[in-house]
């Protein structure tokens, strides 16, 4: 796996682009708006190699952090100018409100892609990279608010293990997240998808990347991927509660949910 | 592990090393994407040459043919030589007099800076002596620019592309013949469309199939007595 991803790292996005036709992009931006996070909150993204979803948590935390301020400044009417103007500073400072996001990936060129994208698009703050593996996180127990992982999952090798250090370093009250494709039940809809993904993807993968092998894994592993209920109760294994699943587009994409209590 | 079980699939229905066996939508698809990509970005070898294996389904059995009939085709067909750096014997070859294939070749490779293996091998051909041929038709191109006495810049390509394409019938050099002069100069292009294909098409079409040529066994023949022998005519 880690072979595939070292190739596929450079293209990734390209790629992904390409064979979900930029629906990848509303896929994940769904993840954060049902995460809604709120300043202050501290996120470990798993598998985050290019950075996706920690740029959209960014996002989604400086945009609550503006509101909160504008309804601040609206209640503080009658500040002098003095007053205003320290308050301003200080919350410029804090711009995220004290969030913060971890990305964990188990591959380096995957991160370095991640720390280009991230010093291309403007990202300096509040955003950490660690080289690491899902199945035996490099973090201390009870530490994060929300734990995500995207299109990762499949590819560990142990998901049992990934979700038991999920759960493990997750605050209690934390939240676990998981984007990850999955079964469509829909016949019609499901020949289609086949059809798409094993006849389209892997000349994608030699025609964009040069790589048809590991993209013709890539859709392999998908349809080997445990499906939805089955999922479900893997992470109810691990000890979290309140799990519960959401498919997208007809389950090509579910996201499941569940908290450490 | 998962990646071991789809290797041991595959080899149920590998002919060959980096087979890929595909299906006729997907050869279809590839053929379309490689030759927009190649066109998009010329770095792209390996596209020309996806071009090629997917869009040969006729060319390809009627080269083998041509080999098959001919005594020395048949020979190198059995034999299966490769041209290799590993293979070659550079230093004997560089001893050969000036004026033999030998000489000229190696000269050639040093010249522009070039190396036989950074040919691609076949990956969509379905049927192993095929794809052998194509293997031999990439090998052996080097050689065409050492009989031709075409360099490597875009218009020597160009003109090999062109002599290729009457000699192999192949549609990724038909392509390839056709759109690689877009990006040359207006000059260039004069040269080209007045002098060079010209001499190109009428050497193509009077040599003999040049892939019935044992080239390894001749390494000490003059390039000149070659040509003649091949039919292929001096270049201007």
């Amino acid at each position: 796996v880690y072979q595939v991803f070292e190739s596929v790292a450079k293209k990734y996005d390209v790629m992904n682009d390409s064979m979900t036709l930029g629906i990848h992009r509303v896929w994940k931006d769904f993840l954060v708006h049902k995460m809604n996070p709120c300043p202050g909150t501290l996120l470990l993204d798993v598998a985050g190699g290019t950075g996706d979803i920690a740029f959209r948590f960014i996002n989604y935390v400086r945009s609550v952090r503006e509101r909160q301020l504008q309804r601040k400044l609206k209640q503080h009417q009658n500040l002098s100018w003095q007053e205003i103007f320290e308050n301003y500073q200080e919350d410029k400072c804090n711009s995220l409100g004290d969030s913060q996001v971890v990305v964990c990936d188990i591959n380096r060129e995957m991160l370095k892609v991640g720390k280009q994208k991230a010093q291309h698009l403007g990202y300096s703050e509040g955003l950490s990279w660690v080289l690491g593996n899902a199945e035996e996180l490099p973090f201390d127990d009870d530490k994060f608010d929300v734990y995500t992982i995207a299109f990762g999952i499949r590819n560990v090798t142990r998901i049992d293990l990934a979700l038991q250090e999920a759960y493990r370093v997750l605050k209690p009250g934390g939240r676990f997240l998981c984007l990850e494709f999955s079964h469509v039940s829909n016949p019609l809809l499901s020949r289609l998808y086949d059809l798409y993904s094993f006849q389209v993807i892997p000349v994608l993968g030699e025609v964009i990347a040069g790589d048809w092998r590991s993209y013709q894994y890539l859709v392999e592993s998908i349809r080997q991927f445990p499906p939805q209920e089955e999922l479900k109760a893997m992470i109810e294994d691990a000890g979290f509660f309140k799990v519960d699943y959401e498919n997208l587009n007809f389950g090509i994409v579910a996201i499941h949910s569940g908290f450490k209590l | 592990e998962e990646e071991e079980e789809v290797e041991e699939e595959e080899l149920w229905h590998q002919l060959y090393p980096g087979h890929i066996p595909t299906s006729p939508l997907q050869k279809a698809l590839l053929a379309a994407g490689s030759a927009f990509m190649a066109l998009y970005d010329p770095y792209r070898h390996d596209m020309v040459a996806v071009l090629g294996e997917t869009t040969g389904c006729l060319a390809l059995p009627n080269l083998r043919d041509k080999m098959k009939h001919h005594p020395e085709g048949y020979r190198i067909l059995q034999e299966r030589p490769r041209i290799r750096l590993s293979t070659l014997d550079m230093s004997r070859l560089r001893g050969l007099p000036d004026g033999s294939l030998g000489r000229e070749y190696v000269r050639f490779l040093e010249v522009n800076k070039v190396s036989p293996d950074t040919r691609m091998p076949p990956k969509f051909v379905d049927d192993e002596e095929l794809a052998y041929v194509i293997q031999r038709y990439r090998e052996v191109h080097d050689l065409m620019h050492t009989l031709l006495g075409m360099p490597t810049n875009m218009l020597g390509e160009v003109v090999v592309k062109w002599f290729e394409a009457v000699q192999t019938g192949l549609p990724m050099c038909v392509l390839g013949a056709a759109f690689g002069p877009v990006r040359l100069s207006a000059r260039k292009l004069q040269v080209l469309a007045t002098e060079l294909v010209p001499w190109a098409i009428r050497s193509g079409l009077n040599a003999s199939c040049v892939l019935n040529v044992y080239y390894e066994q001749r390494w000490e023949q003059p390039v000149e007595s070659l040509r003649e022998e091949i039919g292929i005519f001096p270049p201007p």
